[in-house]
């Protein structure tokens, strides 16, 4: 009975295929080569358990925890004042978006849901990402960037390693600001033409939230902590996409933390506080003379502007086969492209792949020239977007601001509260000093004694 | 705030900037009331085409998970139940014996249990089952195709670049809304049809 007439028709079979194995067997991947068998002894099919994703409710869940974390961020921030209660909400933060949440789904990477969204009419983003996306935006625009203080978890990340913060240059951070635009523009010409979120690729902490990652990312994301133990918070200020946004979106604020609680008096006091080089120091004005000049600099790089934004574009729209590449369909092509002029001898999986599925070669090509030409007409707005960033940065360098007193840079502070306790006024307003001494905090310092004599004359 | 503007109560600077805030408070509200237009209140989630995989075996390495979450799954309303099972046995083994050395999982997570003669049930533990799809490869090469790998929901992080779907050779993954996440074969595949 062992050796029935099915199992012999089955050594057979298997034998006969064995001899004519094919790689293109996928193409019948479903065929009913047995028959159901029909059970006598009454048994019964398991089931097969499908476990469902996380519940829809947990996911609004984590709207709600956002948009409370945000709020008492900004509490925090704007009435309290308080350093320590923002931190003890930043530690919070990185454990339930890091660590709890495993890094997924957050405001930064949620920049590609809504680029793929506008660009790729197939995507339905969901609900939640679009409220990750805006509600820092918003809140933002009217509080400051108190998500990058206490709510982000790769800020939070980052923030608890700053050991021993040194001060950049001010012209090499004027020069490294430049790359979260490159790299904001790379992620939405990435997302536009469908060739990846590479946000999420290149995400330096995942790993850690996740407790694995490649190899590369591991050493990437330790040596931005590394690197962030000196110079506080790298990737946010030199890297971050969703921090330029975030950056225009803090230029505007309604209402944005302050150093003093009340007024400057210019003591110095704050001067070296702030890690991420945020606070403005009082200039002198000296418009005498050189006013004629600025303005002369000022026409000059204006009529220069279009030109950076057309050169930019000339740039990058050359650089169409090289980003192209990056697109799985373009370098697919491109291999069997090279397989068939014989340059290539080993198949890549890809390729395997893409001949068992027996599509027409034609179609394959068709595609990956109209992905590079998106690419193309993309890398004239990438670069004409990198060009205009450049000029206004020029521009921007090339007009001398009054600031009469120790304030935030709004676009860069990140209101995480450093400040606030260096100022004498607010220990003032904290009723550890009086008005008298922290006037006299001000008179102490020489220069800055000289300085406020200076504008009383 | 007011006590500190010198001049006058709203300068040039201030009334550029007041108007920029409007404009991007704009901006931001076009932008959201365009985005709720082609959003779906639904979350989606990865999932592969097992009509398109090619049982590459990179599942079982590219997960952020050290234990992937692509799992194989099998359709007992496909399965021939057969005594010579090509997903269970190495190709030329020589009995049908159990031992390890004649199976094809190299993780050991197939259990074969007897129903009634000829026929034999075949069992994935999942919590040994690491993906890899040589089963499936077994199966759809000589067998009906009821082995084929899905990515295990209870496990998946749904991050939102999947790094298995980046690197999938046939591009075999996809984003499928929550409330149908997987795609089922045989009688299974009914189950996600009314919703």
């Amino acid at each position: 009975m062992r050796f029935c007439s099915r199992s012999a028709k089955t050594v057979f079979l298997l034998v006969l295929c064995f001899l004519l194995f094919l790689p293109s067997m996928n193409l019948s991947q479903t065929q009913e080569r047995f028959p159901k068998p029909d059970f006598q002894s009454g048994y019964t099919r398991p089931d097969l358990l499908t476990p469902t994703p996380r519940s829809q409710l947990l996911e609004y869940l984590d709207v709600l925890v956002l948009l409370v974390a945000l709020a008492l961020a900004t509490y925090f921030a704007h009435k309290l004042r308080s350093r320590r209660k923002l931190f003890v909400l930043m530690v919070f933060s990185l454990i339930y978006f890091g660590f709890f949440r495993k890094g997924c789904v957050c405001s930064i990477g949620a920049i590609q849901n809504v680029g793929y969204a506008i660009f790729n009419s197939g995507y339905a983003v969901p609900l939640t990402v679009i409220i990750f996306f805006i509600l820092p935006l918003v809140f933002t625009l009217f509080f400051g960037r108190t998500f990058c203080a206490a709510v982000c978890p790769l800020g939070a990340v980052q923030d608890a390693v700053v050991l021993k913060p040194t001060k950049v240059p001010a012209w090499l951070a004027e020069v490294l600001g430049i790359l979260p635009y490159i790299y904001l523009g790379l992620a939405v010409l990435f997302v536009a033409t469908g060739a990846g979120f590479i946000i999420c690729q290149y995400d330096p902490f995942i790993g850690f939230f996740r407790f694995g990652a490649s190899f590369n990312m591991m050493i990437f994301g330790a040596s931005i902590l590394l690197l962030g133990t000196v110079v506080a918070r790298p990737y946010c200020r030199f890297l971050c996409p969703y921090g330029v946004l975030l950056n225009w979106m803090s230029r505007l604020s309604r209402w944005h933390v302050k150093i003093t609680p009340t007024e400057c008096n210019k003591c110095r006091l704050c001067e070296e506080s702030c890690p991420f080089g945020a606070i403005k120091t009082p200039n002198e004005p000296r418009y005498q003379g050189s006013k004629e000049k600025t303005v002369k600099s000022l026409a000059a790089l204006l009529v220069m502007l279009p030109l950076f934004i057309g050169g930019g574009g000339w740039i990058v729209s050359r650089l169409d086969e090289s980003l192209s590449r990056q697109h799985f369909t373009v370098s697919l092509a491109e291999q069997i492209l090279l397989e068939e002029r014989g340059e290539s001898t080993v198949l890549t999986e890809e390729t395997k792949a893409y001949r068992a599925s027996g599509k027409p070669r034609e179609e394959l090509f068709q595609e990956a020239v109209s992905i590079q030409e998106k690419f193309r007409l993309g890398g004239w707005f990438l670069g004409g977007f990198i060009g205009l960033i450049l000029g206004l940065k020029l521009l921007n360098l090339s007009v001398l601001r009054r600031q009469l007193e120790y304030d935030v840079d709004t676009g860069t502070c990140l209101s995480c509260g450093r400040c606030f306790a260096y100022c004498p006024f607010e220990h003032v307003r904290l009723g550890l000093i009086t008005p008298e001494e922290a006037a006299a905090q001000g008179a102490r310092d020489p220069e800055a004694r000289e300085k406020n004599e200076n504008e009383n004359v | 705030m007011k006590k500190d503007r010198r001049v006058k109560p709203v300068n040039r600077r201030d009334f550029i900037r007041r108007g920029l805030h409007i404009f991007s408070g704009i901006t931001i509200g076009g932008l959201t009331g365009l985005l709720f237009s082609k959003s779906s209140s639904e979350e989606m989630v990865w999932q592969l085409d097992p009509n398109i995989c090619v049982q590459c075996e990179k599942c079982a390495v590219n997960c952020v998970l050290p234990h992937s979450s692509v799992k194989c799954v099998h359709s007992y309303s496909m399965c021939g139940y057969c005594d010579l099972c090509s997903g269970y046995l190495q190709p030329g083994a020589k009995s049908r014996d159990t031992g390890a050395e004649h199976q094809l999982c190299p993780s050991g997570a197939i259990t074969r249990t007897f129903v009634e003669e000829p026929y034999f049930q075949y069992t994935i533990d999942e919590e040994l089952c690491i993906g890899c799809g040589k089963c499936v490869k077994g199966c759809i090469s000589f067998g009906n195709g009821s082995l084929y790998l899905q990515n295990r929901h209870d496990r998946c992080l749904n991050c939102n670049q999947c790094s298995i779907a980046r690197l999938c050779p046939s591009q075999a993954w996809k984003r499928v809304p929550a409330s149908r996440p997987y795609i089922l074969r045989g009688d299974e595949s009914q189950r996600y049809q009314k919703g």
